[in-house]
C-alpha cells in the first residue's frame, strides 16, 4: 500500500490505479480500482456493476468535460501530471470542482512533488499520491508554503480585492 | 506608485522562505537538476554561460530611489559592481552566487521587490509605457491596471505551468510604446458610445522564432471583466496550446492554428461562464490601487519657454539634449527626462552601483524619489521641474548618462548576447559598440534622425531585432558567429516586422553593412522622412542591391 496525503495528513492508500492499456477482462471484481478514462469511455456498463469501488483518471490531454455527466459513478477521480511541469490538469481540476460541482475525492497522480503542493491544493486537489521515490510525510508541509493568495480558486473562492481589511 | 501592505508582503516573505527551502534542498542533493530548473526559472535565476544570472522584477518599469539603492547595494554586495536593464524593464544581475540568491530575495523583499515570475512558463511581468502617468498623449494611466494584473498573475494557481512563457502589454496612451502588438496580450483602453472605459483585447503577438502582430480578438470589453476574461484567455491557451514543441508551444501558434476568429469564439464560451463571478473587479478595489498612482505634489507652474530657448542658445550640447532626451509632460513646466544608458563603449543598459545610487539622489533630488526603466533598456526621471533641466543636464553629463541620442541610430536595443547568455548563437554586446564607433559623429546622427536598431544574439529575439528599423540577429554558420540583418521593422502603432535583407555577415563587416544600409537611407530620403518611412516607400530592392554589390 501507497503512502498518500490525503485532506492534510499521510494515510495508507488502498486504491489499485490501472494503466493506461488494462482490459475489462484483467479486472478484479472487489478491488478499489481507478480506471483510466479509456476503459470507462468503453465499458462503463460494465465498471458501474463491479462490487469494489470505482475511480477514473485523466490524462492531462484528456477534458473533464468528457466525464462531466458521469461524477455521480466515481468515488474517486484522479488527474495525472505526466511531468510536474505539464500544467494542463491544473485546469482540469477546477472545472471539476467549480464547473461540474463535483466533491469527491481529487487526486494529483503522476510526477506529483512537494513543490507543486500548494497549487494543486488551490485548484480543488484534496489527495495527492506524490512520488514513491519521495517521502510524503516531507511534503506535508508545502501545502503551507503561502499564508496568503490573491485569487479566486477553488481553496478560496474570494479573491484577495475582496478580503482586503 | 504602489506601497505593499501586510498581505502582499506576506505573500513575497513567504516567497522567500519557499525559495530559501527549495535552493537548501538542491544542495543537499534533495530535489534534481531538472526538478530545480523550473523552480529557480521561476524566480528568475537562469545558469548562464559563466555564473547564474538573477532577473528582478521591475513592475512595469517603476522603482522608487529606496529600491534603486538597493539595486546599487545587491550589485556591490552580491555581484561585480554592476546590473543591467532588460529590454522588459526588469534588472538582471550577471554575477549571484546561486547559494546566496535567497540572501538577494531577503534583500529584495525588504524593499516590497521579488524576482517571482520573471522567467519560466508562466505570466511574465507586464509591462507598459515608460511614461506612464505623465504622457501628453495619456488616454488613461495604465499603472494601476498593471499591478491589478500583477496582483492577478502572482503565483497563479492554475497557470504556474503554461505550454510556454506569457507576457502582457498595457498601453494607455495615443501612441503606442508599450509594444502591444507583439505581445501575448496585449491592452489598451477604449470608450463605449457612454463614456464608460473598457479595454481592447489583442491576442498572439510575438517575436521569437515566428514573429506575428497579434490580432484584436474583443474591441471592448468592460473594464469590471478584464481578470475573468484574461483568465478565460489563459485557460484556452493551458489547456490547448502545443506542448509537444517548444518553438509552437507560445499562443500566437494556437491562435494561429484556430485563426483568431475561432480562438475568441473559444474565450467567450469559457468566459460565459467566468463573467460576473468573486473575480470580477469593484470601483473600490480599481480606486484603491489608483490612489497609489496619484500625482505627486506637483507646483503650479508655467512653461518655461523662453528660459529653455535661451539656455539652449548658450549651451549647443544642452539644446541637442533638450532635442532627444527631454519629453513633454501632462503638467505645464515639467518635463521626463531619458538618462541614456547607451554611452558608446559600454555594455547597452548596464549601469555600475554607484551610478545606480547617483541615479537614485537625482531621482530625490529632482524626481519626486522616483525612476522608471524603459524597454529601450535606458532609465528616466519623469517629473523634473523644466527650471532645473540645465542643472540637471550637467550633472547627468558627469555621470556619463547625457549621451544625446536617444531614438537614434546609437540608441541600440541589444540583448546580453555571447559575452553572458548561454544560448546564445552569436556576441551582441561588440556589434552594437562597433556600430557606435562607426556612428560617432552627433551632428550626423542628428540628421538621421529616428532609427530603431535592435540586436538579439538568438532566434529568442530578447533584443527584438524583428521590431528594429534595423535589426540585428545572431546567427551560428558552421560554427562561426554571423549576423543576419532585416528591414522595416517596428515597434509602435503601426507595427510591423522586418524583413531579411539577405545572406549573413560575419562581425567584422557589420559596421559597413550598416553604413551602407545607411548610405542608401540619405540618398533615397524625402527632406526629414524617418528611416521607416523611406524604407516603407522604396521596399528592400535598393538597401538588398547596395549592400550586396560586388566590391569594385
Ligand atoms: S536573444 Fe538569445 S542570446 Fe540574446 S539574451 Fe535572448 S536568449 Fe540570450
Amino acid at each position: 500500500m501507497q503512502r498518500i496525503i490525503k485532506d492534510g495528513a499521510v494515510v495508507l492508500d488502498n486504491w489499485h490505479l490501472l494503466d493506461k492499456d488494462t482490459t475489462l477482462d484483467a479486472l478484479p471484481n472487489s478491488d478499489n480500482l481507478i480506471v483510466p478514462f479509456k476503459l470507462w469511455a468503453e465499458h462503463a456498463h460494465a465498471l458501474k456493476a463491479r462490487d469494489g469501488k470505482l475511480g477514473i483518471w485523466l490524462d492531462s490531454d484528456e477534458q473533464a468535460e468528457d466525464i462531466a455527466d458521469d461524477l455521480a459513478n466515481f468515488q474517486l477521480i484522479a488527474l495525472n501530471f505526466p511531468s510536474f511541469a505539464d500544467g494542463r490538469n491544473y485546469s482540469n481540476a477546477r472545472l471539476l470542482r467549480e464547473r461540474f460541482g463535483y466533491t469527491g475525492e481529487l487526486r494529483a497522480i503522476g510526477d506529483v512533488l512537494r513543490d507543486q503542493l500548494f497549487f494543486y491544493l488551490r485548484c480543488g486537489f484534496n489527495s495527492f499520491a506524490v512520488r514513491a521515490d519521495r517521502d510524503a510525510e516531507d511534503a506535508l508541509g508545502s501545502l503551507k508554503d503561502f499564508s496568503e493568495v490573491y485569487q479566486s480558486a477553488v481553496d478560496q473562492p474570494q479573491p484577495l480585492f475582496r478580503r482586503r481589511g | 506608485m504602489y506601497v505593499y501592505d501586510e498581505y502582499d508582503q506576506r505573500i513575497i516573505e513567504d516567497r522567500v522562505k519557499q525559495y530559501r527551502d527549495q535552493t537548501r534542498r538542491y544542495l543537499a542533493g534533495e530535489l534534481s537538476e531538472e526538478e530545480f530548473r523550473p523552480l529557480r526559472l521561476q524566480n528568475g535565476l537562469y545558469v548562464q554561460r559563466y555564473a547564474p544570472m538573477l532577473r528582478v522584477c521591475v513592475p512595469y518599469g517603476l522603482m522608487s530611489s529606496r529600491q534603486l539603492r538597493k539595486m546599487a547595494h545587491i550589485a556591490r554586495q552580491y555581484d561585480k559592481g554592476y546590473a543591467h536593464i532588460s529590454t522588459r524593464q526588469n534588472v538582471q544581475f550577471n554575477w549571484p552566487a546561486l547559494e546566496e540568491v535567497p540572501d538577494i530575495l531577503a534583500e529584495l523583499a525588504e524593499v516590497q521587490m521579488h524576482a517571482i515570475q520573471t522567467s519560466g512558463n508562466c505570466i511574465r511581468n507586464v509591462t507598459t509605457d515608460q511614461f506612464a502617468g505623465v504622457a501628453p498623449d495619456e488616454v488613461i494611466d495604465p499603472r494601476p491596471w498593471c499591478e491589478i494584473v500583477r496582483q492577478w498573475a502572482t503565483f497563479h494557481p492554475e497557470f504556474a505551468y503554461l505550454p510556454r512563457k506569457f507576457k502582457i502589454a498595457i498601453n494607455g496612451a495615443q501612441s503606442d510604446r508599450a509594444a502591444i502588438e507583439v505581445h501575448d496580450i496585449g491592452l489598451e483602453p477604449v470608450q463605449n458610445a457612454a463614456g464608460e472605459l473598457g479595454f481592447r483585447v489583442l491576442v498572439g503577438g510575438g517575436l521569437g522564432r515566428t514573429p506575428i502582430v497579434g490580432a484584436f480578438i474583443n474591441e471592448y470589453l468592460p473594464w469590471q471583466h478584464l481578470l475573468t476574461y484574461l483568465e478565460a484567455i489563459l485557460r484556452v491557451y493551458n489547456r490547448y496550446g502545443r506542448r509537444d514543441n517548444k518553438y509552437k508551444a507560445r499562443i500566437k501558434i494556437l491562435v494561429k492554428a484556430l485563426t483568431p476568429a475561432v480562438f475568441a469564439e473559444k474565450v467567450n464560451a469559457e468566459w460565459a461562464h467566468l463573467k460576473d463571478g468573486p473575480s470580477t473587479l469593484t470601483v473600490d478595489e480599481v480606486h484603491r490601487v489608483a490612489d497609489h498612482f496619484v500625482d505627486p505634489a506637483y507646483q503650479a507652474l508655467q512653461d518655461q519657454s523662453a528660459l529653455l530657448a535661451e539656455q539652449q542658445a548658450e549651451h549647443p550640447g544642452f539644446a541637442r539634449w533638450m532635442a532627444r532626451n527631454v519629453n513633454g509632460h501632462k503638467k505645464p513646466g515639467y518635463a521626463a527626462v531619458t538618462l541614456s544608458l547607451k554611452a558608446t563603449g559600454y555594455a547597452p543598459g548596464d549601469i555600475t552601483d554607484k551610478q545606480l545610487d547617483a541615479v537614485a539622489e537625482l531621482a530625490d533630488r529632482f524626481s519626486f524619489g522616483e525612476v522608471r526603466s524603459s524597454h529601450e533598456q535606458n532609465l528616466i526621471l519623469a517629473d523634473v521641474e523644466q527650471t532645473q533641466l540645465l542643472a540637471l543636464w550637467n550633472e547627468l553629463r558627469e555621470l556619463g548618462f547625457a549621451t544625446p541620442n536617444i531614438g537614434l541610430l546609437t540608441d541600440i536595443i541589444c540583448c546580453p548576447g555571447g559575452d553572458f547568455c548561454s544560448l546564445a548563437n552569436a556576441k551582441s554586446i561588440p556589434v552594437a559598440e562597433a556600430i557606435q564607433r562607426r556612428f560617432d559623429d552627433l551632428d550626423y546622427l542628428f540628421d538621421l534622425g529616428d532609427i530603431d536598431l535592435n540586436i538579439s544574439g538568438c532566434m529568442n529575439a530578447c533584443g527584438h531585432h524583428h521590431v528594429g528599423h534595423i535589426g540585428i540577429l545572431g546567427v551560428d554558420k558552421k560554427g562561426e558567429e554571423f549576423y543576419q540583418v532585416s528591414l522595416g521593422g517596428s515597434a509602435s502603432r503601426d507595427a510591423s516586422l522586418g524583413q531579411i535583407l539577405g545572406p549573413s555577415f560575419a562581425q567584422d563587416d557589420m559596421p559597413d553593412v550598416i553604413s551602407k544600409i545607411i548610405n542608401v537611407f540619405v540618398e533615397q530620403r524625402h527632406a526629414d522622412e524617418r528611416f521607416i518611412d523611406t524604407f516603407r516607400r522604396i521596399g528592400m530592392a535598393p538597401f538588398k542591391e547596395r549592400v550586396y554589390a560586388a566590391n569594385h
